[in-house]
C-alpha cells in the first residue's frame, strides 16, 4: 500500500469546509498535467495542487474540444445530424448513432425490421471489443508497459478491417441510420469475423499473461483508486466501475433493448472497486463481447431480409412534438441521448448523457485527492474517460 | 408508474403526466416541490440514480424547461421530472446536496443557457468557454451564424448559395422562373 492509512486530517480544511490551500507558504505546488501529457486521456488537463508528491486538491478542465454538437443539431433536420453524432466519441462512435436512431425512430414511430437490431447488435459489440482494446494500451502504458498497447492496436485493426468492409469505414462508420441500417453482412463476413475473434482471444491471452500477471502492475494497481461503495449513486457511476465494485448494473440485462433479451450472458462483476479490478473486468467484458459476437452470428436469421424501414422523405420529415430518453450500455458505462421535437423538421434539444461526465469531472475530482502524483495517469485511464462526451 | 404517479399525486402538487414508454415518464412538477420530491423519490421509492439534467428553451412562451432524469435500478423505470422555470429570471434551486455530481450539469447549465443554480459549488467558474462575453450560447436567440461573422474571418473566394436554387440550376438551366 503506497499511503498511511489515516489521511483524513490531510490537507486541512477552512471552517466552510473548503480545503486551506496557501499557495504562498511553499508547501503547495500547481502542477498542470495535459492537455499535452502522455497521462491524460485525450483533449483535457487536469490542474493537480501537490504537497510533495500528493495530490490535495484536483481539477478536471475540459473545453479544448468543444465543438457545440448540441448547437449545431437545433439548426438541422434529423438526417443532416446523422454524420454529426458518430463525431462525438471518435473511438466508440456507434452508440451514438445507435442512441440518436433510436430516439429519433421512437418519436417518428418507426417499426425497425429485426435482422437490422440483430445487426446493430453486432456493430456495437464490435465497437465495445475495439474500445476496450484501446483502454487496455492506455492503462498498461500509463503504467510503463508500451508493449501491450502494441499488442492491443494490432488486433484491434483487424477488428477495423471487419468494419471496413461491412460498413465502408474505419472510425466513424455511419452504418446505423434512423429506420435501421444501411445493409446485410457481405458474403464469408462470419467466418473472417470468427478468425479475428481467435486472434482478439490469442491477444488477451499475452495480455493476461504480461500485463495481469506483471508484479509491477498488480503492485500500482491493487488497493489503489478506491471508489467507495456510498459514491456509485451519489456521483452517477455506471458502467465497469460500478461493476467492479461488486453490483450487477449492466443496460443490456437491466433494460435490454436491441436483441440482448434473446442473447445468454450475466454481467462481469468484480470485488475490490480498484484499478486492477477494474482493468480485469474490462478484460472479461472483452471476452464476454467476443462470445456475444458469436453468439450473434450464430443466432441472428439467416436469409438476407430487410435491414431499412421505410421512412419519410427526409427533406420534409416532421416529427410531432415529444421527448424521449434511450440508452444503452456503452464500454464505459450508461450511454444516452435525451431527445425534445416539437412538431418542425429539427429538434428542439439533444442532450447527450455521456459516463466520462460524471466519471472524469466529480467522481474523479473526488478520487484523486491523497493520491500519489505517479499514480494519477493510472487512475485517470482506469474511469475510461473521453472528453469530447463531456464539452459535446 | 401510474400508480406512483396517483400516490405522489396524494402528497405533492403535480403537473401533468406523459407516459413515453411502459419504463420512461414524464411529469410536470413546480418548482418549489421539486427538491423534496427528489429526496423522496431518492430515500424512499428506489430512484437513487440521477441520469441527467438538461434543459430545454422554449424561447416562443418565453420559458425554460429544465428536465431531472432519474432512474430506478430494482424497477429499472424512468421518471422525468419537468420543471417549467421563468426565462428572464433564470435561477433554481441547487441538488448538489441531493448528488454532489449535479454540481457539473449546473455549473454547465449556468454557462450555457446562463441559468443561475445559487449555492451550488464553483458555479461561476468557466467550464467550457473561457471568457465569454456573449449572451449564453445555448439559448434559442444565440444566431451562431451572426457569432463566426463577426468573430472570423472569412475564407477568400468562398461564396454560398441557396441548396434549393442551387439543385435548381444544376437540373433545369433553362428554366428561368
Amino acid at each position: 500500500m503506497a499511503y498511511t492509512p489515516d489521511r483524513s486530517q490531510y490537507p486541512q480544511k477552512k471552517a466552510d469546509g473548503s480545503l486551506d490551500i496557501d499557495l504562498t507558504s511553499g508547501k503547495y505546488l500547481k502542477l498542470w498535467q495535459g492537455p499535452q501529457h502522455p497521462g491524460i486521456t485525450g483533449n483535457m488537463s487536469i490542474e493537480l495542487t501537490v504537497c510533495g508528491d500528493e495530490v490535495a486538491e484536483g481539477r478536471t478542465h475540459v473545453g479544448y474540444l468543444h465543438r457545440g454538437f448540441e448547437k449545431l443539431m437545433e439548426r438541422r433536420t434529423f438526417i443532416q445530424n446523422f454524420p454529426i453524432v458518430c463525431r462525438i466519441c471518435v473511438p466508440e462512435p456507434d452508440f451514438n448513432e445507435y442512441c440518436y436512431a433510436a430516439a429519433v425512430e421512437e418519436l417518428a414511430g418507426i417499426e425497425v425490421p429485426e435482422r437490422a437490431d440483430w445487426i446493430r447488435a453486432l456493430i456495437l459489440e464490435m465497437g465495445r471489443i475495439n474500445s476496450y482494446l484501446m483502454y487496455l494500451g492506455g492503462q498498461a502504458g500509463a503504467l510503463g508497459q508500451a508493449v501491450i498497447g502494441q499488442w492491443s492496436t494490432y488486433v484491434r485493426d483487424l477488428m477495423l478491417d471487419r468494419f471496413e468492409e461491412l460498413t465502408g469505414a474505419r472510425i466513424y462508420h455511419m452504418f446505423i441510420m434512423p429506420g435501421g441500417v444501411r445493409d446485410n453482412l457481405p458474403t464469408g463476413f462470419r467466418t473472417r469475423m470468427e478468425h479475428t475473434l481467435g486472434e482478439i482471444e490469442n491477444a488477451l491471452r499475452d495480455i493476461h499473461n504480461v500485463m495481469f500477471r506483471n508484479a509491477v502492475f498488480e503492485k500500482r494497481t491493487r488497493g489503489i483508486g478506491v471508489i467507495e461503495k456510498e459514491w456509485l449513486d451519489s456521483y452517477g457511476v455506471t458502467g465497469p466501475c460500478i461493476r467492479a465494485a461488486g453490483v450487477p448494473r449492466d443496460v443490456r440485462k437491466d433494460q435490454p433493448y436491441l436483441v440482448y433479451d434473446q442473447l445468454d450472458f450475466d454481467p462481469v462483476i468484480g470485488k475490490d472497486s480498484d484499478i486492477y479490478t477494474r482493468a480485469d473486468v474490462r478484460r472479461r467484458d472483452l471476452l464476454l463481447s467476443v462470445d456475444l459476437i458469436r453468439q450473434i452470428l450464430s443466432r441472428m436469421p439467416q436469409d438476407d431480409g430487410p435491414t431499412m424501414a421505410t421512412t419519410p422523405n427526409v427533406l420534409h420529415w416532421k416529427i410531432e412534438p415529444g421527448e424521449t430518453y434511450v440508452r444503452g450500455e456503452c464500454s464505459r458505462g450508461e450511454y444516452g441521448y435525451y431527445l425534445v421535437t416539437d412538431g418542425s423538421g429539427y429538434p428542439r434539444r439533444v442532450n447527450v448523457r455521456g459516463p466520462s461526465y460524471t466519471h472524469a469531472m466529480a467522481l474523479f475530482e473526488r478520487m484523486v485527492v491523497n493520491c500519489n502524483i505517479a499514480d494519477v495517469a493510472a487512475l485517470l485511464v482506469s474511469l475510461h474517460t473521453y472528453p469530447p462526451e463531456i464539452e459535446r | 408508474m401510474i400508480e406512483l404517479y396517483e400516490q405522489l399525486k396524494q402528497r405533492y402538487a403535480l403537473g401533468e403526466i406523459s407516459v413515453q414508454r411502459f419504463d420512461l415518464v414524464f411529469i410536470t412538477v413546480p418548482r418549489e416541490n421539486l427538491a423534496s420530491l427528489l429526496l423522496y423519490l431518492r430515500d424512499t421509492e428506489g430512484f437513487t440514480h440521477l441520469v441527467l439534467l438538461t434543459a430545454v428553451d422554449w424561447i416562443e412562451d418565453n420559458k425554460f424547461q429544465l428536465t431531472y432524469l432519474i432512474n430506478n435500478r430494482e424497477s429499472a423505470t424512468d421518471l422525468g421530472l419537468r420543471v417549467i422555470i421563468d426565462r428572464d429570471e433564470a435561477s433554481m434551486e441547487s441538488i448538489h446536496d441531493l448528488w454532489p455530481t449535479a454540481a457539473t450539469y449546473q455549473r454547465e447549465l449556468k454557462e450555457m443557457f446562463g441559468i443561475d443554480f445559487p449555492g451550488s459549488p464553483r458555479i461561476d467558474e468557466d467550464f467550457i468557454l473561457e471568457g465569454w462575453t456573449e449572451i449564453p450560447p445555448y439559448r434559442r436567440d444565440f444566431d451562431t451564424l451572426e457569432y463566426s461573422r463577426d468573430t472570423y474571418l472569412e475564407r477568400p473566394g468562398r461564396s454560398t448559395s441557396d441548396p434549393a436554387q442551387h439543385m435548381k440550376q444544376l437540373f433545369y438551366p433553362e428554366d428561368k422562373d
